[in-house]
């Protein structure tokens, strides 16, 4: 079954990674902008990341027959540092009109820290200024709750700003009917360990519905699967979910909230 | 805000998935075992697990959601700095903990 990986690191992941989503039927993947690992010293430096995100990535895995999307941001990370944070931002518009840009993301909070936030709102402002898509990545662990209620409401600040406009990122139990009910999308983020499992997935697709709700694997240079959202699609069947409704959140959820953004045009499968 | 049918009965879900339940049930109790046989004091990280396992034992629903939420942090208002980047998976400043 066709699925879209709406969330994963591509440049940190090998060719290999390409051909086994490609075997397992991903068409699209979507790659936000994210942390190295390290602190980039520079703007110079996420200037040529973001090259390669929207250059020399789709090319890789055109390779593959997969289209790659990206969104373009500095991450909550590398916020701390106000002036590298104003620098960087100066150059993103110049990427917002490259063919594969989603929009902007993944922003968000990593600590619940003054600077992070006051960074998070300056990139939404530019969102609202470019009408752009905005994926938001909320903090880890102990930290997920506090920022997921400070991002919303930061959010209400920015009228420009429609919540459909914005999907939240790495929602569990405690934090998915706040953002749906905020009118949100939201992702839930497959992790082995530190944010949740197939199983609990599909949990919180029988407690909460599917409407506005889809899944990624958000796989990186860490401990991440990039095969998960198929793996999380054989539970569903498992549980006896219809190939409809698993249609549905792989492929026709990632696809009605991506096709806001004004590059997306997904290459539609005759069969 | 139920809105997706369920398909399996409690024998249907016990067939599914409780040898996996089993097996991290035994691998919880080792680790309990583990940091009991341990040395020196524990940190809060023990301490918020510790808070969180009546959770499993009694009569109410959405565990999980319960138990994510023992170990968030509670307050409200942004922090003035970020030291480090990780979390350690339970909220350190417990003031009934003492720490």
């Amino acid at each position: 079954m066709r699925y879209i990986e709406p969330h994963a690191h591509m440049v940190s992941r090998t060719t290999d990674d390409y051909e086994r989503l490609a075997l397992a039927d991903c068409r699209i993947v979507c790659e936000p902008a994210f942390w190295a690992g390290f602190d980039r010293s520079s703007a110079q430096g996420f200037f040529d990341y973001f090259r390669q995100l929207t250059g020399h990535e789709p090319l890789r895995a055109a390779k593959y027959g997969i289209q790659h999307y990206a969104w373009i941001c500095l991450n909550p990370k590398e916020a701390e540092d106000l002036v590298l944070a104003r620098e960087v931002l100066a150059i993103i518009p110049e990427f917002l009109d490259q063919p594969n840009v989603l929009g902007i993301g993944e922003i968000g909070l990593n600590k619940n820290s003054r600077n992070e936030l006051a960074v998070f709102h300056d990139h939404v402002a530019l969102a609202e200024k470019h009408q752009q898509l905005i994926l938001v990545h909320t903090p880890h662990l102990e930290d997920k709750l506090k920022g997921t209620r400070i991002i919303l409401d930061a959010l209400r600040e920015h009228p420009g700003i429609k919540p459909e406009q914005v999907l939240i990122d790495h929602v569990e139990e405690h934090t998915v009917r706040r953002v749906l009910d905020a009118g949100h999308w939201a992702g839930i983020t497959l992790y082995p360990q530190s944010k949740c499992s197939l199983a609990r997935a599909v949990d919180m697709f029988e407690t909460c519905g599917m409407e506005r709700l889809w899944m990624n694997s958000a796989c990186d240079w860490g401990v991440s699967d990039p095969l998960a959202v198929p793996k999380a699609m054989r539970e569903m069947r498992m549980r006896h979910f219809s190939e409809t409704d698993i249609q549905r959140v792989v492929w026709e959820n990632p696809r009605r909230f991506l096709s806001a953004a004004r590059h997306f045009i997904p290459v539609e499968p005759t069969s | 805000m139920h809105s997706q049918e369920i398909f399996m009965n409690k024998l249907t879900v016990s067939d599914h998935y409780f040898m996996e339940a089993r097996s991290k049930l035994l691998d919880l109790a080792a680790w309990i075992d583990r940091m009991q046989r341990a040395n020196g004091a524990a940190d809060h990280r023990w301490h918020g697990f510790s808070d969180c396992l009546p959770i499993l034992t009694d009569d109410q629903p959405e565990k999980t959601r319960r138990i994510l939420e023992q170990l968030s942090d509670p307050t409200a208002e942004p922090i003035d700095q970020a030291g480090e980047k990780g979390a350690s998976g339970a909220w350190p400043g417990n003031p009934s903990r003492g720490n």
